[in-house]
């Protein structure tokens, strides 16, 4: 029953390919497609360059984002070291380009696969360990890729950092936000597209049934260690990708980025996008990213106020302040994310304008 | 040799301040098995409350660090009525998470108010409490935290062992839904543990306060290190929290000794993937019996 409504009216499934399908509605299809149309013809051309560098890093955000909340919304497993393997993509990347010359259309994906390797390495204890002992097992290997980042100085040149060369598809090169715009943005629908699908096929509900409890889903024959390392290598494949064009936008990286605080911020867009829903992830990343640009204006405007400046009060702290309060919030209110309330909202729209 | 015992030395008393860091976290985590994120935040504020009170206030030692510790036991039971109760029951993932976001609050709040400066306790221990044996220096800190560690190590083990809430406690670590059935409050017990936990992190504040300065971002990093700590004793043991505290801080010295002072930090970590791998439950942790 595919319905010009924003949100089903009642439950209409008759088979089990309707309860797979994406959308409830062929409104949603239709939305979907215009809101894809208007972002790739019409908002690169209209906005201003600074608001089209933020949309870019809520792109990259958003495909790190979603390979997270498939390790943990889906898979169950907490990762904190998600900053760190976003960290290892940008430095294969730049790596790859600079020490090998390869070109960026095969550094980007390579990247991401070397992160997908780092990423199953660390995700080797899921073999023994889950719950807490795991998360902990996750914040050593942040630890650990850090210490290796800023030491290994052969090869990452330390705390002097890398500058990449300009990426290039033929004679044309990539610069300038526009172009990344289309390069983050296509990569950013592929992505989710991947992620939204692989979680409709065999892979996704053995990823679901582990999460839902582990030990059931062994005994119905899933083999859950191989499925375990599976969801980290896939997670981290997306954080290293993410990573990658992090890198060749940013066009110089150091190691500082890379740390504990960015892997927070990972699992911040996926408990506050909505955990086990692949729109929310990109809902948690805008939300944390646009979050951050507007701590960012506050302060630069609070610490211009006479007043404050004359009581000597450092105001820098504050985007701390709020950005942990923003995520306890959200855990106490509507731990089911942003997504939860867009469906909130939809449904309140299904009898309108008759809604009683 | 000389070189060698120093170093051991000091990797015990560093070692016992890990130890004792690691306490509160071990208490939280046994009554209510909450992985407590914000513990090197809770360092920090009773190292600054104490900071406040002696420096601003200008109240004599004693009594600032008798209010301390009562800010700290309130501000513990706060926490818990008001942020980890609702969670009861709650994934995991929602429970870490609100530490990590409280341990944001408090880190943002505290640089908000006292920046990140390093602020140092006008000195107040005498120096005849330092000892020296041979060549062997004890700085008269160490001494005190070895004698404050001893103290309130005898005090909480007898704490568990007779006092009646001590009994409660630990009924309800052992399980929950037993306690609860045999009439143990456990809603107080969880906020009695916090409250508890926040106090004995206020001490270990007060105590590397006076050793390394006072500084956020060094006792919040404190609290990170902990982990390696109580996974090494084992999550659910107070006195495997002490010895895993002092293995880990003679590591840290070894290492930062004879191997390389930057890979002094990370050492801890290294040898935390390994215990996972080869003994998850720790030295002295219960392992957990999972029926599905």
């Amino acid at each position: 029953m595919k319905k010009f409504s924003l949100h089903p009216c009642g439950n209409y499934r008759e088979s089990y390919a309707q309860e797979l399908s994406i959308f409830e509605t062929n409104f949603g299809r239709i939305c979907l497609c215009l809101f894809l149309l208007i972002l790739f013809f019409v908002a690169p051309f209209i906005v201003s360059p600074y608001t089209l560098y933020i949309l870019n890093i809520i792109g990259i955000a958003a495909i790190a984002a979603v390979g997270l909340n498939i390790l943990i919304g889906y898979t169950g497993q907490i990762s904190l070291g998600h900053g760190a393997f976003f960290g290892v993509g940008a430095y294969a990347a730049a790596i790859l380009a600079t020490r090998l010359d390869v070109s960026f259309l095969i550094a980007i994906p390579a990247a991401g696969i070397i992160t997908a390797g780092v990423g199953m390495i660390f995700g080797l204890p899921s073999g023994r360990l889950k719950g807490l002992y795991l998360t902990i097992a996750t914040l050593a290997g942040q630890f650990i890729i850090e210490y290796v980042l800023i030491q290994w100085e052969g090869l990452t040149k330390g705390t002097m950092g890398i500058t990449l060369p300009v990426p290039k598809i033929m004679q044309w090169n990539i610069s300038g936000d526009k172009a990344f715009f289309f390069l983050i943005f296509i990569s950013l629908v592929l992505m989710t597209w991947f992620a939204v699908n692989i979680m409709r096929s065999k892979f996704g509900r053995a990823f679901i049934a582990i999460r839902d409890n582990d030990r059931a889903a062994e005994g119905m024959g899933i083999p859950i260690f191989k499925y375990k390392l599976l969801s980290f290598g896939i997670s981290s494949f997306y954080a290293g990708f993410a990573g990658a064009l992090w890198a060749y936008y940013m066009v110089s990286i150091t190691t500082e980025p890379f740390n504990l605080g960015l892997s927070v911020e990972f699992i911040a867009m996926v408990i506050i996008g909505g955990m086990g829903n692949i729109p929310g992830a990109i809902f948690g990343a805008t939300f944390i990213t646009l979050l951050n640009e507007l701590l960012r204006y506050l302060t630069v405007f609070l610490m211009n106020i006479d007043f404050i400046i004359s009581w000597g009060l450092n105001i820098a702290p504050l985007k701390e302040f709020v950005f942990g309060l923003a995520i306890v919030l959200f855990i106490l209110f509507e731990p089911r994310g942003l997504a939860e309330l867009w469906r909130i909202i939809r449904s309140s729209f299904r009898l309108w304008p008759f809604s009683y | 040799m000389d070189f060698f015992l120093q170093l051991l030395v000091n990797g015990v008393c560093v070692g016992l301040l890990y130890g004792i860091s690691a306490m509160g976290f071990v208490m939280i985590f046994k009554s209510s098995s909450v992985l407590n994120f914000a513990h090197g935040e809770l360092l920090a504020l009773g190292a600054f409350f104490f900071l406040a009170l002696i420096t601003w206030a200008k109240l004599p030692i004693l009594v600032a660090f008798i209010l301390t510790l009562i800010g700290c036991f309130m501000l513990g039971f706060l926490i818990e009525r008001f942020f980890l109760r609702p969670l009861i029951g709650e994934k995991l993932i929602f429970v870490i998470m609100l530490t990590v976001g409280l341990a944001a609050m408090f880190k943002g709040l505290i640089l908000l108010i006292w920046g990140g400066n390093l602020y140092t306790y006008p000195s107040f221990l005498n120096e005849s409490m330092a000892l020296n044996m041979g060549a062997i220096y004890i700085a008269p800190v160490y001494t005190a935290t070895l004698i404050i560690s001893m103290i309130f190590l005898i005090i909480f083990g007898l704490f568990f062992k007779k006092s009646a809430q001590g009994i409660y406690m630990r009924s309800v670590a052992d399980n929950q839904k037993a306690a609860l059935s045999l009439g143990v409050h456990v809603r107080r017990v969880f906020a009695l543990s916090w409250a508890i936990a926040a106090l004995v992190a206020s001490m270990s504040g007060i105590v590397l306060g006076i050793m390394n300065g006072v500084n956020v971002h060094d006792l919040s990093s404190i609290g990170l290190k902990v982990f390696p700590v109580v996974i090494l004793g084992g999550l659910d043991s107070i006195g495997g929290a002490i010895v895993g505290g002092i293995i880990i801080g003679l590591l840290e010295t070894f290492t930062g000794g004879y191997l390389s002072p930057s890979l002094r930090d990370v050492v801890p970590y290294i040898v935390l993937v390994f215990i996972l791998l080869i003994k998850p439950y720790g030295l002295f942790g219960l392992v957990e019996i999972e029926r599905v």
